[in-house]
């Protein structure tokens, strides 16, 4: 689900295929009968936005029949765990939970807390009176820091009606198969088709896994979403067993790496938060505050100092708090939207784009293009001149004449970059296995690799500032700046950069070989707590290529995941409360009592000597206060959490809620959509009326976007290549025949795409793979858009972007792109002036 | 019978990259090779006159031949690797080797025979050159029925007989031109009996062909087809009438035959085109074929139906 | 067939493309180009499915075919809404009798000491014979002009625009790949193993296997294509498993190799040959002179 695996991560789905060869069913539930849905034993069409009620479906389904894995959900889970009694659940307050404060437009969590106590964020707690929970709050398995690892309250038989378990059941009672079929516009019999094979599928003998992708993340609730995968694989007991778990694929090759080393703003290298403004004082308070006293963040302190010691070498000592002081603080949403609509506002001078094509891949893409004009500098590096660095005198702004070439103040410095076959580096990917990949040929002309770039960029940065007095260049002075560099244009040493990631002792310059040996004291370095060991024994783990017959069919020796190599998260869950397998066909990790201690096919991820029978003593803390039967260890409480008393902005429960733009009201509540998401009202992004509102009718369609497998995200390394360009020519939409009856539209024609922000034009695919759907009663069309082209390249055409509007996800601030409504009618767009006229129309209609 | 199922109404074959210079090749080959044995049986019984006459158009049309062939190749500079080998399996190899000769001794006969010197070799060459005429103006028959497009494979009977009496009525009708009606006996007759034997063989071959004959009768096949009836017809009766006793009607029904022989070779080499661009041409008969054979378990072709029956 | 290699015939190999596993991605479509030098061919927007390819050509050696059916893909229970995608991968047979390298004048097609059949390109002067031979409409001449300031033609080839080379052009099986004991390039792109190659025996028994586990599990139309000795080519060898009927993918249902009729052709040619002398003959009997 939310995913489209075969054609946007091939390579991954040939295991897929040879599962299937294996008799394993492969279900795909999807707006659109895709790739993926061809090689399926099964497709379900569903309406794009409407997951959690199909899922949330599921979770009923499993509850009224009697269907989860008792054992697994007594032992492991936190469904026996009593909730506060202040807590008031959707059902009861027509769409919210309780603690919603309308005025500030958040949920005040107190009130969905464990009974009697009060639950601490992981990394502690990171909210501040604005909005920083920022987009990596739930990343690197955040959950309360309870006082000593068990919860205060609980009723092992399950009947307590304030007990996770009741409060499930309660909470999706109405997600009845009649439910799904009318709001998500599939049949009872699909619907049902599914829930059988997976109930069926799961238990101790066999197991089931969810795949998905940005079709559940780019979404209001999104994040909500993966939680009713969750909830349902918890219940089904597939988490951490070989064959189940959650899988997310990422969409791109190194994107995991892209959070792990961040590129986001709030977050240092293994999910560290980044210091805010109005809190500490000093590292101690900092530390405390985002120290778990449970669980495996209770060192904190080490990982922290450590990467302090890569950043700054001698320079940060224990007397200078490790430079804490004159780090700087994050006090601001920096996030890419807000930073994008600063812009707009004047208050960004200037900006770095590498490796991105926010003028195409963001959402609202005309609004990046008219932002990127306000700047007073601009960098982009890339492999060829896409249009975030062209926009400036080709976009269809210059068409139009809202941008004017000679009144743009942007300097802009486009920096050619090296191909990944131009470099040394590492992929991270979707599974968290680093890859080690070789130079093969030296970059031409003047295409240099991103480790090249920064590092001199640094360099020269240091240099300039070497005789400088004033406070705020202390820390660029204090970098520790060396590594060694090699060939003509002295590019830097990646296994180098690989070294300094993994970590070494100081003192001997012995490298370490896991994130347990790293100390407080400044005595290690570390550049990413997560990724230690990577270079164990100073061999390059990631470089590893022992071929997957030689080996289990884990392969350990294949590369190096992070953390310690190790390939399954949670891997403890295989072997039940006693440490014994769940069965031998699923034996993965157990507990041998002659060795005492866990082994198996994997790395255990578990102290590898705690036994199964372990209790925690008074007053434990850190891993210390996780019991030998608990194999959740980043929780606080070492379970997993059916329900979520903290870390998440919109509900400990996740609950069918409508897009921002669809043409339905919420069937379940009053409130319709997602309270606590993210909305931008200002006139540069208008939103469609919506449901019943007057004028919805103007954008009566839903429309989704995706990817092909024959072009890349935005567009930047395909749309520029031949061989690329020629397999998808063109920009096109796919409708169903019925829609394109009713809107007139010509199989191989044209038609324009509009809605309150923008319109563009495309091709007419008439296709039966995006059949139209019952939803509430009446029939709906969607409209499929991929969202490759822009104005550059080999092939060109209308952005799907143009579309889409800003509406996030508030825990991780995703865009909304996989469901928001249009309108459709034959014929190209408008061109020039007549375009914003067009849609200056279209909105005066809407109103 | 069920529609003709196809890939997106796409050819299954791909037509030829030929181009008109080919279909002139077909004419100008036949011409020449059918004069060559004109010269030769003209020289045997007397018609010294029809002899030489004969033997010069030969070498006129063999001298055009090679350069035609030449231009339409792909790599023109490359064209005498049509004589790196001899291959039995493509005619094209064979008829390289076949011209190569033929317009060697036609060309020398001619010259030989114009200037009036080395009347032996003259008269060797031009047998060497009757002799691989002859086959010259048929190969490019079988050229044509050796590929798989089936206006031209089905047609394997018929063409070479339909080429060779084309070629034979051209060499007749160009012999009428340059001889006078007195001396021209022959020429007429056998551009009459040419014409008329390959109006009744492409009726017959266009009866056998069936369905994968229909290129005759649309787009430029059909048209072209029915230029070369018109103008071969019209030209023969020309000949057979008034073209007897009055040189004007004669030449001008020679030029009309000629002309009719260039549109029918045009007609058959379009038809080619035609029968490769529409699926329907290669996939109906051999759906046909199948169905008419026991199914075979190792090619296991089962029939697809929506209801699931078998 | 490899008799006159000797010692140096190796064995023989091929492709058996399973198309039930085809998702589609076209990697083999662009692992041929990059390693072959193959030109763009066309940027042009089809409509049929996801198909802007369209066909094999000179400058195309992997296509893949969509077709998008409203069937189910197993026969079972009743299935009244089923759609289906069927996905192929189409590649030059080469024919165990082949119609390209028996019409081949200049000799330039040649059957390679792995069973292959490959065009020598500095022998091949474009006479475009095969291009109506082959059965299935797989080579063609090349267009891309030549002018001598132009940079030599494998670059010429990667740029736009239509231009004439004029020879003929198809897979080679990537012939130099095999000579450096490497499998062809669209087999080792092929995530799922769609297109496997190997020994052409093996394949055989491989895809009869293959055959036997669809059917048992009830698949809309499986069926082999091409791996039967006794068929109208002698067996292909890059042979197929496909999911309907042959002409659904553009493939010709029961393709013969035209040289199969060749004896007969040249004795109806010499036949034609014997009566247009007699018809010669004739006119000069009887009649004014």
């Amino acid at each position: 689900m939310g995913s489209n695996m075969a054609e946007n991560h091939p390579v991954g789905f040939q295991w897929v295929l040879e599962a299937r060869e294996r008799g394993a069913h492969v279900i795909h539930v999807d707006p659109r009968f895709t790739r993926t849905s061809a090689m399926a034993t099964k497709w379900v069409g569903i309406r794009a936005g409407s997951d959690i009620a199909f899922l949330g479906g599921i979770v009923n389904y499993i509850l009224e029949h009697d269907l989860y894995f008792e054992e697994y959900v007594e032992h492991y889970t936190n469904a026996s765990v009593v909730i506060t009694e202040e807590f008031v659940d959707t059902e009861d307050l027509d769409g919210f939970f309780s603690g919603w404060d309308p005025e500030q437009g958040e949920y005040d969590t107190t009130t969905w807390q464990y009974q009697g106590m009060a639950v601490h964020g992981t990394g502690g707690d990171t909210e501040a009176g604005f909005d920083t929970s920022g987009e990596q709050a739930g990343h690197g398995g955040h959950g309360g820091g309870l006082e000593h690892g068990e919860p205060p309250e609980e009723d092992k038989t399950l009947q307590h009606p304030r007990c996770v378990f009741q409060l499930l059941k309660r909470h999706y009672r109405r997600y009845t198969p009649e439910f799904v079929a009318e709001t998500c516009g599939c049949s009872v019999e699909d619907f049902l088709h599914v829930a059988k094979a997976l109930t069926a599928s799961s238990g101790r003998e066999k197991t089931s896994a969810f795949c998905y992708a940005v079709g559940w993340t780019q979404h209001t609730v999104g994040v909500q979403y993966i939680r009713t995968a969750a909830i349902i694989q918890q219940l089904l007991g597939n988490m951490g067993r070989p064959g189940g778990g959650i899988v997310a694929l990422r969409g791109h090759a190194s994107i995991q790496g892209s959070t792990d080393i961040p590129t986001l703003y709030n977050i240092l290298p293994g999910y560290l938060p980044m210091p805010h403004a109005e809190f500490y004082g000093g590292l101690d308070n900092f530390i405390e505050a985002n120290t778990a006293p449970t669980g495996f963040w209770g060192h904190f302190d080490a990982y922290w100092v450590s990467l302090m010691k890569a950043y700054f070498g001698e320079n940060a000592t224990e007397d200078n708090e490790w430079l804490f002081r004159k780090l700087p603080r994050v006090d601001d949403d920096n996030s890419v939207y807000q930073t994008t609509l600063d812009m707009i506002d004047g208050k960004v001078k200037g900006y770095i784009v590498a490796g991105e094509n926010p003028a195409v891949g963001n959402s609202h893409a005309k609004l990046h293009r008219l932002a990127l004009a306000k700047l007073d500098w601009l960098v982009v590096r890339d492999l060829v001149e896409i249009e975030s660095a062209a926009f400036w005198y080709d976009s269809p702004e210059i068409e139009s004449g809202e941008l004017k070439t000679e009144e743009i103040p942007t300097e802009i410095f486009f920096m050619p970059a090296a191909a990944h076959t131009e470099k040394d580096g590492s992929f991270t990917n979707t599974q968290r296995l680093l890859q080690w990949h070789w130079q093969a040929t030296e970059p031409r002309h003047d295409s240099r690799s991103e480790l090249w770039f920064y590092f001199h960029l640094g360099r020269l940065l240091k240099q300039r500032l070497a005789d400088s007095e004033a406070t705020r260049d202390e820390l660029v002075k204090a970098l520790r700046w060396e590594y060694p560099t090699h060939s003509q244009i002295q590019e830097p040493d990646a296994e180098a950069v690989l070294a300094e990631i993994s970590g070494w002792e100081i003192a001997t310059g012995a490298f370490i070989d896991g994130y347990t040996k790293l100390k407080p004291d400044g005595s290690t370095v570390c550049g990413c707590w997560i990724y230690s060991g990577v270079y164990k024994d100073g061999v390059n783990q990631a470089a590893r290529r022992k071929p997957h017959w030689e080996q289990s069919y884990v392969a350990p020796e294949w590369a190096w995941a992070w953390p310690a190599n190790r390939r399954m998260l949670y891997n403890r869950a295989s072997a039940d409360h006693d440490g014994k397998p769940w069965s031998e066909r699923k034996q993965f990790v157990w507990w041998d009592a002659d060795d005492a201690k866990w082994t198996g096919l994997d790395v255990p991820d578990f102290e590898v000597d705690k036994p199964p029978s372990y209790v925690p003593p008074e007053g434990a803390k850190a891993e210390d206060a996780i019991a030998g039967d608990h194999p959740f260890i980043m929780q606080a409480d070492g379970r997993s959490w059916l329900f979520v008393p903290q870390g998440l902005e919109d509900g400990p429960l996740p609950t069918h809620y409508e897009p921002q733009e669809s043409p339905f009201d919420n069937p379940l509540y009053g409130q319709r959509a997602n309270p606590r998401r993210q909305q931008f009202k200002r006139p540069e992004n208008p939103y469609n009326p919506v449901g019943g509102e007057q004028g919805s009718e103007v954008f009566p369609y839903v429309a989704t976007t995706y990817r092909l497998t024959e072009h890349h995200t935005a567009g930047g390394m395909s749309r520029f290549v031949p061989y690329l360009s020629e397999l998808q020519p063109a920009m096109f939409c796919e409708v169903s025949p019925e829609l394109a009856a009713e809107a007139g539209l010509v199989h191989g024609g044209w038609a324009t795409i509009y809605s309150s922000r923008s319109a563009i034009e495309a091709r007419v695919l008439v296709t039966d793979r995006i059949p139209p759907i019952e939803v509430q009663g009446r029939t709906t069309h969607q409209v499929g858009l991929p969202y490759h082209w822009g104005t550059r390249g080999l092939t060109t055409g209308g952005s799907a972007n143009d579309l889409s509007s800003l509406a996030l996800d508030p825990n991780v601030h995703i865009q909304e792109v996989k469901a928001f409504s249009v309108g459709i009618k034959p014929g190209r767009r408008p061109r020039g002036k007549a375009l914003t006229e067009f849609v200056e129309e279209l909105r005066n209609r809407a109103r | 019978m069920s529609e003709t199922r196809s890939y997106y109404g796409r050819p299954v074959l791909k037509e030829p990259v030929w181009k008109d210079e080919i279909a002139l090749y077909f004419f100008t080959g036949g011409l020449g090779g059918a004069s060559s044995v004109l010269s030769l049986v003209a020289r045997a019984t007397g018609h010294e006159l029809l002899a030489q006459r004969s033997i010069q158009i030969a070498s006129a049309a063999d001298a055009v031949s090679p350069p035609l062939l030449i231009a339409d190749l792909g790599r023109p500079e490359r064209f005498l690797n049509m004589l790196r080998v001899f291959k039995v399996t493509s005619p094209m190899s064979v008829g390289s080797w076949i011209l190569a000769y033929t317009s060697a001794a036609s060309s020398v006969s001619a010259f030989l025979n114009t200037i009036g010197r080395l009347p032996r070799v003259a008269e060797l060459t031009r047998l060497a050159a009757a002799g691989s005429g002859a086959p010259l103006a048929i190969y490019t028959s079988t050229l044509i029925s050796n590929t798989a497009i089936p206006v031209w494979h089905e047609a394997r009977r018929e063409l070479p007989f339909l080429f060779g009496s084309s070629a034979a009525a051209s060499a007749g009708a160009a012999a009428v031109i340059a001889v006078p009606p007195a001396e021209a006996g022959p020429a007429r007759r056998l551009a009459v009996g040419g014409v008329l034997a390959e109006n009744v063989l492409f009726k017959l071959m266009e009866r056998r062909l069936g369905m994968v004959g229909e290129p005759y009768s649309k787009g430029q096949a059909g048209t072209y087809k029915k230029l070369a009836v018109g103008c071969t017809l019209g030209g023969a009766a020309l000949l057979a009438g008034p073209g007897r006793r009055s040189r004007l009607a004669a030449v001008a029904g020679g030029a009309l035959t000629l002309a009719g022989e260039v549109a029918l070779r045009f007609s058959v080499f379009k038809a080619g085109f035609q029968s490769a661009r529409d699926p329907k041409y290669t996939v109906e008969p051999q759906r046909a074929r199948l169905s008419a054979q026991p199914a075979d378990p190792r090619s296991r072709t089962r029939p697809v139906s929506g209801d699931g029956s078998m | 067939m490899l008799d006159s290699y000797g010692s140096d015939a190796k064995e023989r190999v091929g492709f058996f493309t399973d198309t039930s596993i085809c998702i589609g991605c076209k990697a083999c479509e662009v692992a041929c180009k990059e390693w072959n030098l193959v030109p763009e061919d066309g940027l042009v927007w089809t409509g049929e499915s996801y198909d802007n390819t369209s066909a094999l050509g000179a400058n195309t050696w992997r296509h893949v075919a969509f077709v998008e059916q409203k069937e189910p893909a197993r026969l079972e229970g009743d299935q009244p809404d089923a759609l289906r995608w069927l996905m192929s991968s189409d590649v030059c047979k080469h024919c165990t009798h082949a119609a390209c390298l028996d019409v081949c004048p200049t000799g330039a097609l040649f059957r390679t000491e792995y069973g292959t059949v490959v065009v020598q390109e500095d022998v091949c002067n474009g006479c475009g014979y095969c291009v109506p031979a082959c059965p299935f409409g797989v080579i063609d001449r090349r267009h891309l002009p030549r002018s001598p300031a132009d940079p030599p033609a494998e670059i010429l080839g990667l740029q736009l625009g239509k231009r004439e080379d004029g020879r003929a052009w198809k897979c080679t099986l990537c012939y130099d790949r095999l000579k450096g004991g490497h499998e062809p390039a669209c087999a080792k792109a092929c995530p799922t193993e769609s297109i496997q190659f190997g020994p052409l025996d093996e394949l055989r028994e491989r895809a009869g296997k293959r055959l036997e586990k669809l059917e048992a599990e009830n698949w809309n139309g499986a069926r082999l294509y091409g791996n039967d000795p006794d068929d109208g080519v002698g067996g292909f060898g890059a042979f197929f498993l496909l999911l309907d009927e042959p002409e659904v993918y553009g493939l010709p249902p029961d393709p013969v190799v035209t040289t199969a009729h060749l004896p007969q052709m040249w004795k109806t040619a010499a036949v034609a040959t014997g009566a247009l002398v007699l018809g010669v003959v004739a006119s000069f009997l009887g009649g004014p002179r």
